[in-house]
């Protein structure tokens, strides 16, 4: 990622690269739509979760943009709400795993030894498991709730931070640079904070990006099944299993919070793919 | 090979041995108390302790953590609170069911994903290769439990083209056990209109399961022919006149499988736990399904079980991709 050209330069072309991609403008537009709306649930639904029994299973109408579900609540409502729950769950899962992934992966990488054994192969521990299935293990243990979504989640996701980062601190220890520094006599820390974390950033920044939208799609599972929020949680997986058995006389209820994570999950997905083509020009296709 | 094998073969012991520490200790955090879920609310102080002193809940924990330990290398995973079975039996009962689902899900996620990412690279950017990538960029998008809703309420509900929940017709009984595998065991019993019913009964949750699949493999395999197709091996090969096919198939779809196998893992992996979902959905007698149930009923002997399970299968499918690669890569070596 270092080169000779003007580190200015270097950013100006990576972001026409990417503003002239139309996935990543793609993204770009769903993510704003999807911040915009999370912003304004509170004036598009005062109270999500109140119930107005006449007005059942209702079809969309201008009243109801997108109907109402078996206990006469606004879905347009729920939805809102629930992204403004589903961006917290995906920003707040892959800030704690992006911490704790390149606090290991810089230690492990920097100090080498007995330090790079012991946490690699606790790492390779935690990547042995399925994703859901030791969430789920979590979650049954914690109780089921959103913030233990957000720990279960987390904790099968930073593994793949803390192995970017190793193979990353390693790779540069080998430059030219960094062997400079430390014949300067820079101490291992100040390489690590200064050479190693800021080279590392590209490709976490890029695999942050997918994993953003891996871990609403993940959380909204868990949901789904009765692990994550609960009901009446303006949660989308969970308001997908709330409206599942009225598919055939409400197909709007269960299908528009579904819709809404595919739509953001696609948004994180674009914007990922976009970032990988603009900042790592290798990829280009 | 043979050392490297060894080697690996170590490290599967080790990572199931870190996996029984995590799951063990994070079943101490449950705030549950196990006696009270085995014996219900009714129960008695006497009837609690005496639970409590057979299944050694009143010894220190790291005790206890090492006569779990005994236990296991005896292939004793406990007794189920919620079935009152060893777990062993009941993960022995539900696997085959898993294994049937996820291994035809991934023959259809092959079948649909790698000539569909091939299709893809031939036509770049022309109208086959833009409806390929938006395919795929919405199956790896769609939460899978809404696939399996919607597929269920048209094709089951209202066509009735494909048969609903479950792993037989209600009123089809099942073959006499011997492997486990449905399907196997009604041809074993030449009971031809179940081993029919059984495959009907997979098509629908196979591809709501490799759906996901699917879309990675068309990506990767799209990504791996474009690459491939501008190596000089394949220039040189059209220089020399071989047929356009040939080029493809022969020379370009041969390298181009290695980049592939490395998300074999993944996939396989995604497929555990997407097997969670879709056997919760399908009512479908598997491993998920059971994983499901244990952890509402915080069954956590049971949970324990499965993740152990989990673990060892996730870390043995790493392993064979990983000899499977050295095997197609003549290049690679291992020592």
């Amino acid at each position: 990622m270092v080169s000779v050209v003007a580190p200015k330069k270097q950013a100006s072309k990576a972001s026409r690269r990417f503003w002239r991609n139309p996935a990543s403008i793609i993204g770009v537009v769903l993510l704003s739509i999807l911040i915009l709306v999370a912003v304004l649930a509170g004036v598009i639904s005062p109270n999500p979760i109140a119930q107005d029994l006449g007005q059942r299973l209702l079809p969309p109408s201008s009243q109801h943009f997108l109907g109402t579900d078996q206990l006469g609540r606004s879905v347009w409502g729920r939805v809102a709400h629930g992204a403004a729950l589903s961006l917290q769950v995906g920003f707040l899962v892959t800030l704690i795993s992006v911490s704790l992934g390149v606090l290991v992966g810089l230690l492990a990488g920097t100090f080498g030894g007995i330090w790079d054994n012991v946490l690699m192969r606790l790492t390779d521990i935690f990547f042995a498991f399925p994703s859901l299935i030791l969430a789920m293990a979590i979650a049954a243990a914690l109780g089921p709730s959103l913030t233990n979504t957000i720990i279960a989640v987390a904790m099968v996701s930073w593994p793949s931070y803390a192995r970017l980062v190793r193979a990353q601190a390693l790779a540069l220890r080998e430059r030219e640079f960094v062997e400079a520094a430390r014949a300067l006599g820079t101490s291992p820390v100040q390489i690590a904070l200064r050479h190693v974390l800021p080279n590392t950033l590209t490709p976490v920044l890029i695999q942050a990006s997918f994993d953003i939208g891996q871990a609403i799609l993940t959380a909204a599972g868990l949901s789904f099944i009765g692990f994550g929020a609960q009901p009446p949680t303006p949660e989308w997986g969970a308001m997908v299993s709330e409206t599942r058995n009225f598919i055939s006389e409400a197909p709007w209820a269960s299908s528009a919070p579904a819709i809404a994570i595919l739509l953001a999950v696609l948004a994180f997905n674009l914007l990922g793919d976009g970032l990988r083509d603009a900042l790592d020009p290798r990829n280009t296709k | 090979m043979l050392n490297y094998t060894i080697r690996r073969l170590f490290f599967v012991l080790f990572v199931v041995w870190g996996v029984s520490i995590a799951t063990f200790f994070l079943s101490q955090v449950v705030p549950g108390d196990p006696a009270l879920v085995a014996l219900g609310d009714k129960a008695t102080d006497e009837m609690i302790a005496n639970f409590r002193t057979k299944n050694g809940l009143d010894q220190p924990i790291v005790a206890q953590y090492f006569s779990y330990v005994g236990r296991l290398l005896q292939g004793d995973l406990g007794t189920s609170l919620r079935t009152g079975r060893p777990i062993a039996d009941d993960l022995r009962d539900f696997f085959p069911g898993t294994l049937e689902l996820s291994a035809t899900a991934l023959l259809i996620a092959a079948l649909i994903g790698i000539p569909a990412g091939i299709l893809a690279a031939l036509t770049q950017n022309k109208a086959p290769d833009l409806i390929v990538r938006l395919l795929a960029l919405l199956g790896g998008a769609t939460p899978i439990y809404w696939l399996a809703i919607l597929l269920l309420e048209f094709l089951h509900n209202k066509l009735r083209l494909l048969p609903g929940p479950g792993r037989l017709d209600a009123y089809l009984i099942a073959p006499p056990r011997v492997t486990g595998f449905v399907g196997i065991d009604a041809i074993l019993a030449r009971d031809w209109e179940v081993f029919a019913d059984s495959l009907t009964h997979l098509i629908l949750p196979a591809f709501v399961l490799g759906a996901f699949s699917a879309a990675l493999l068309a990506r990767m395999t799209r990504a791996a022919m474009l690459e491939t197709m501008t190596q000089d091996f394949i220039r040189t090969a059209r220089a020399k006149g071989i047929a356009a096919s040939r080029v493809v198939f022969k020379h370009a779809l041969r390298n181009a499988f290695l980049p592939v196998l490395t998300v074999l893992g993944g996939v396989l992996g995604g497929l555990l736990s997407g097997a969670v979902l879709t056997e919760t959905i399908f009512s479908w007698p598997g491993i998920g399904r059971y994983t499901t149930d244990a952890a509402i009923s915080l069954d956590f002997p049971a949970v324990m079980g499965v993740t152990l399970l989990a673990g060892l299968a996730y870390s043995i499918i790493n392993l064979v991709t990983d000899l499977l690669y050295a095997l197609f890569d003549p290049r690679i070596t291992y020592g």
